[in-house]
């Protein structure tokens, strides 16, 4: 539909994008503040979506990904997944590396 | 005590996952929810069907595994899932 097509539009906006409850200066539940401090680590410039300010957002996100939950995160257009891969990631190593592929040096690697 | 959703998405969990290890906790006290409430969930689900699997799928597998649940009540669900081989490491250290 066309709100499909409009977060189509959004996750191509940027090459790190972000839809959370809240916003990064003031984010409203843990799981969102807490892929909002990894991508600080990381020193990440990303697009962040407020899910709670927009409630067709809020559903349309979801059946966009198939994704049950908030937050989500896109790197290159591609679903990543939640905090928990996020965070997983973080610690593998493999979010450097994916950051990388998406021409993004980790300020971690500095 | 385990409230119904915990004791439903447990069998789900059980059946569809054949875990060897398996956790489940309502951390739904943690937040500004109703006392007794079944609304945030961390799940533990240790499987040789995660085997060869990225991350993005195993998570999507236990997603689906309890998917009427996150239509439902439950908002919150945060995923360990590990093969029994990266169960036993983690465990070590």
């Amino acid at each position: 539909g066309t709100e499909d097509s409009r977060i189509a539009t959004m996750v191509q906006n940027n090459k790190v994008v972000v839809f959370m409850k809240g916003v990064p200066a003031e984010p409203r539940c843990g799981f969102s503040n807490a892929v909002v401090q990894i991508l600080r680590m990381h020193g990440v410039e990303y697009d962040a979506h407020d899910v709670l300010s927009d409630e067709k957002l809020r559903q349309g996100i979801k059946d966009f990904s198939n994704w049950p939950t908030i937050p989500q995160v896109f790197i290159n257009g591609e679903f990543v997944g939640g905090c928990d891969i996020l965070l997983q990631m973080h610690q593998s190593g493999d979010l450097i590396e994916e950051l990388r592929k998406a021409g993004i040096s980790s300020a971690l690697l500095e | 005590q385990a409230g119904p959703v915990e004791q439903t998405m447990h069998k789900k969990l059980t059946s569809c996952f054949e875990p060897v290890h398996l956790e489940l906790h309502n951390e739904s006290y943690m937040h500004n929810v109703p006392k007794g409430s079944e609304t945030h969930f961390k799940v533990v689900v240790v499987s040789s069907q995660f085997e060869g699997k990225p991350l993005i799928q195993r998570h999507r597998a236990v997603n689906d595994a309890l998917s009427e649940e996150l239509k439902s009540g439950v908002h919150a669900l945060s995923i360990i899932a590990k093969t029994p081989e990266q169960w036993e490491i983690s465990t070590k250290e």
